[in-house]
């Protein structure tokens, strides 16, 4: 499972993303300051923006060739947009129900289903967006600072649950952070970002 | 004519003109809200210039661009409640799309939603209240409709006489009182219409 992005450019507000990166392992961090180009990045990648230049693959799949809602990546934003009209049982199925008994199993949201998503804790939206992404079969996993907005406790306790993913389910990962607790607990590897730019 | 046939027309003409211009306000309200086309600011213009131009005027203009075959039938009646109907829904809806984040379109086409499917599961219903809103207040506006229905479909009793022109005619007939009933008939049912209008603004906010 490799993911290759060769010779991307975008332009952003305050400088041009520029990036050309291989990832192959599990849980990819792509770490760097705020502002640094990362969400972005990943919105690239989902096909949420258009590129200037370059090419994204995905094993033998040209991504950045399809729309959006043909790429079978999984995204977690980090305003997790779970869609505030549904209830949290809708919401994960929006997307298909892929292995759904064992994710809300794993993600412990079998109690949460009835609800309506407005009403959850901050952990409780990470966990249900994180089954929103799952239950499509993604191929691929975007986390965009998934422990952001929580108090230490509670981050302490999420993380588990995406521990939990890594080692359960056969979903490669890129976790966006500025962390470097976090990186040290889930990535196997890391992408250094600054401007837009890998830094070395 | 009675009050009530007068009353029960007008409601049935300004319903269907509201129904009629739901889908072509909705579709471009969101052109409007969501694209960046060439000319969006002319038709942006152009959709709210009802709201300040002359009714009469605007009915003036109705009778060059009407068939023939319209002009002074109830048809003509939908087609003036329609023209200055449109600015109230279609800006209402274009701001209620507006305050959607784009960001739950993005999300919900990562699941692999198409394009109708993101519209009518995620950006219609979270629009839904501030469209509504917008699109009593285009009935309500229907239902008080006169300049331009006068010009473009006339007062001929049972066939075009809505209630704003049977309480003109009547005045000018001097039949005060009956013009009064009509007005007390016209207040109650303007009344309900803001008034549910300003509900499902309220359970928005």
């Amino acid at each position: 499972m490799t993911l290759v992005i060769d010779d991307l450019r975008i332009p952003l507000a305050h400088f041009d993303l520029e990036v050309s990166a291989t990832m192959s392992a599990r849980v990819t961090a792509i770490f760097g300051p705020s502002g640094a180009g990362k969400t972005s990045l990943l919105d690239a990648i989902a096909g949420l923006r258009r590129l200037q230049r370059g090419r994204i693959t995905f094993d033998d799949v040209v991504l950045s060739d399809l729309p959006a809602r043909a790429r079978r990546i999984g995204y977690v934003p980090q305003e997790t947009a779970l869609f505030p009209h549904l209830s949290v049982e809708r919401n994960i199925r929006y997307g298909g129900r892929h292995n759904e008994q064992h994710v809300v199993e794993v993600l412990e949201i079998g109690h949460l289903l009835d609800r309506g998503v407005t009403a959850l804790s901050g952990g409780e939206q990470k966990r249900v967006a994180l089954a929103r992404a799952l239950l499509t079969a993604p191929r691929l996993l975007l986390l965009d600072e998934p422990l952001s907005g929580l108090d230490r406790p509670l981050r302490d306790r999420v993380m588990q649950f995406l521990q939990r993913v890594r080692d359960d389910f056969n979903v490669p990962m890129l976790y966006v952070t500025h962390d470097e607790d976090e990186l040290a607990a889930i990535a196997d590897d890391v992408v250094r970002l600054d401007h837009g730019r890998i830094a070395v | 004519m009675t009050d009530a046939a007068i009353i029960w027309f007008t409601v049935r003409m300004a319903a269907l003109a509201t129904a009629l211009l739901i889908p072509p306000a909705l579709a471009l309200a969101w052109l409007l809200a969501r694209g960046t086309w060439r000319g969006k600011s002319v038709v942006e213009t152009l959709v709210a210039l009802p709201l300040v131009m002359p009714p009469v005027a605007t009915g003036l203009i109705l009778l060059k661009l009407v068939p023939h075959g319209v002009v002074f039938t109830w048809r003509a009646v939908v087609i003036a409640m329609m023209v200055m109907s449109s600015p109230f829904i279609v800006r209402a809806a274009r701001v209620a799309f507006e305050n959607v984040s784009p960001r739950y379109e993005q999300i919900a086409r990562t699941l692999g939603a198409h394009e109708p499917r993101v519209f009518f599961t995620i950006t219609l219903p979270l629009a839904l209240r501030g469209i509504a809103g917008g699109v009593v207040l285009g009935f309500a506006r229907a239902l008080g409709e006169f300049g331009a229905t006068i010009l473009v479909a006339g007062n001929i009793p049972g066939r075009t006489t809505t209630l704003a022109v049977a309480i003109y005619d009547r005045v000018q007939l001097g039949h005060d009182s009956a013009a009064w009933q009509l007005v007390a008939a016209g207040v109650i049912v303007a009344f309900g219409a803001i008034w549910l209008s300003e509900k499902s603004t309220r359970r928005r906010a």
